[in-house]
């Protein structure tokens, strides 16, 4: 479903991936693993547009989507959920799903994505006239991600959802990540730090060193490899 | 039934109507000081939707000012005489339409500003638009036709309460009306956090850009209208010190306030006559008064949580 083939991307004169290359499959939950810097993030906003590669090409569908801005993408079926939850803080939490559903003309399929959404995150329906700035980063996190699948996606770029969360909401979301998988057929590109909960809901995991692919593999074979284990996984 | 907010703009016009079919038994100088609230309304209010609600910092609001105000006295005082039509005629359908085309005008201005700078972020787009505004001051310095820095004069006063507080509601309404419509979230949302706006699919530089010309058309309209209340232009009188005085109305009204932002234009409108008597030190007590608001209520002045929006 979404290819991506020999990505470079530079921040100015700084190289932030190179030559990276990976591959997710249609209905299938991929992982992205890495310390700090190592171009995670980079990769998500260079696939949703955000960032231009200097070289390298990204294919979505079988087509070319290179450098295909944002707003074209959305439209397409690439939802991104952005680092650090970034939801809209002084509109509501139902105006925060609208704007979700922006590209969306029909009223009542918005309302049907609405109830899906509030029926996903319960706790959502319980604030949904509250202002977005005063729920809890784990609320927020619900929202963020509610408010991208409002543009009924294909594909979801999920990047950190645990950042900055108690722990027992991780679990939470991260169940929630695999029902949208399992019940959607959604696929999903995941970033996580989190390693280990995060190849532990993957099928395939790609583990990223200062902006290149150093491993590639199943999850499972990921968890089990002792390198990964001693530097990701806490030993 | 109308809508609720229609009913209220035609509710204002027609206020704006009556009023000024009684304006001549008040006092020239009381006239004239309100019908500059009302001008200052219009100016805070299209500046609103560019800094308060969009959050594009633009410096630049007067320099918009003066090509519409520019624009439309020299439509009516060179094209006006030659048309023949009778002074009724011309302040009631000649003056609205040079009204027009000075929003126009100004609207391209600030396509033209705002097309190639809008992708500059904070600082730099205040720079930019600041830089404008004072490309456009010393542009019409240097121009004779419109009579350089001696000043254009001679503008015949067609402005009253009607245009004024009529152009001021129309204003109003056409920013909250934007603003409350599914489109008009996305303003809000690209102030909010513009890397998850453009996550969402929204175009955001189209969405700043909309905000400037929109803005900057109400801006010239507010131009159109002070030159025909003065009936004097100086290019001078449209410099940094106009484009603060806005930009103070919008602050301390709070940014993204309906509301509070009329207030505040009100306020201020007012305030400035009053403080005529301290003369140049008038731009002393406005900075003052910028700095104790930012240190005590940096939300701005008039936010009532009734009048929602803003989480605190």
């Amino acid at each position: 479903m979404l290819e991506v083939r020999n990505l470079t991307v530079n921040y100015g004169a700084i190289t932030a991936l190179h030559d990276v290359s990976l591959r997710v499959e249609q209905g299938t939950i991929v992982t992205l693993i890495g310390g700090n810097g190592a171009g995670k993030t980079t990769t998500l906003r260079a696939i949703s547009g955000m960032v231009k590669p200097k070289s390298g090409s990204i294919l979505y569908q079988g087509r070319d989507i290179t450098g295909v801005p944002t707003h074209k993408l959305v439209g397409q079926g690439i939802a991104h959920s952005p680092e650090g939850r970034m939801v809209f803080a002084n509109l509501t939490v139902r105006e925060n799903l609208q704007m979700g559903a922006y590209l969306q003309r029909d009223k009542a399929v918005i309302a049907l994505e609405e109830e899906f959404v509030f029926d996903t995150f319960p706790r959502l329906k319980e604030r949904e006239h509250q202002l977005a700035g005063t729920l809890s980063g784990g609320e927020q996190q619900m929202l963020a991600i509610g408010r991208a699948l409002m543009s009924q996606p294909k594909c979801l770029l999920l990047d950190e959802p645990s950042l900055g969360i108690a722990p027992l909401l991780v679990k939470s979301i991260f169940e929630k990540i695999v029902e949208l998988n399992r019940t959607r057929g959604l696929t999903i590109l995941l970033v996580e730090q989190n390693a280990n909960l995060a190849l532990e809901i993957s099928r395939y995991g790609y583990v990223l060193e200062t902006g290149r692919v150093i491993l590639a593999d199943e999850a499972s074979r990921l968890r089990a490899d002792p390198k990964v284990r001693e530097a990701y996984l806490g030993g | 039934m109308l809508p609720k907010s229609q009913l209220w703009l035609l509710l204002a016009l027609v206020a704006a109507g009556v009023a000024s079919a009684l304006s001549r038994f008040l006092d020239p100088y009381i006239l004239d000081v309100v019908m500059g609230v009302g001008i200052a309304i219009t100016l805070a209010s299209s500046l609103n939707l560019i800094n308060g609600f969009t959050g594009q910092f633009s410096l630049g609001h007067a320099g918009f000012m003066a090509v519409g105000a520019y624009t439309s006295a020299m439509l009516t005082t060179t094209l006006g005489p030659k048309l023949g039509a009778s002074p009724v005629l011309l302040q009631w359908a000649v003056f609205p339409a040079s009204l027009l085309l000075a929003g126009l005008a100004a609207a391209l201005a600030g396509l033209a500003v705002g097309a190639p700078s809008l992708r500059l972020k904070g600082d730099y787009l205040a720079i930019v638009t600041l830089g404008f505004g004072e490309i456009i001051k010393v542009l019409l310095q240097n121009m004779d036709v419109v009579g350089g820095a001696r000043g254009l004069v001679g503008i015949p006063d067609y402005t009253n309460l009607f245009w004024t507080f009529g152009v001021a509601a129309v204003t109003v309404y056409v920013v909250w009306g934007l603003l409350n419509s599914t489109y008009g979230r996305g303003f809000l949302a690209v102030a909010d956090d513009e890397v998850a706006a453009e996550a969402m699919g929204l175009n955001t530089t189209r969405y700043k850009i909309t905000a400037f010309v929109v803005g900057s058309f109400f801006a010239g309209v507010a131009g159109g209208l002070y030159a025909h209340l003065k009936g004097y232009l100086n290019p001078g009188g449209f410099d940094f010190n106009k484009s603060i005085e806005i930009v103070v109305m919008v602050i301390l009204g709070g940014m993204g306030r309906h509301v509070g932002v009329i207030v505040a234009a009100i306020l201020l409108g007012v305030l400035n006559e009053t403080l005529r008597s301290f003369g140049d030190y008038r731009m002393i007590l406005y900075s003052l008064l910028l700095i104790i608001l930012m240190l005590t209520r940096p939300q701005g002045l008039f936010t009532w949580p009734l009048w929602k929006k803003k989480a605190t």
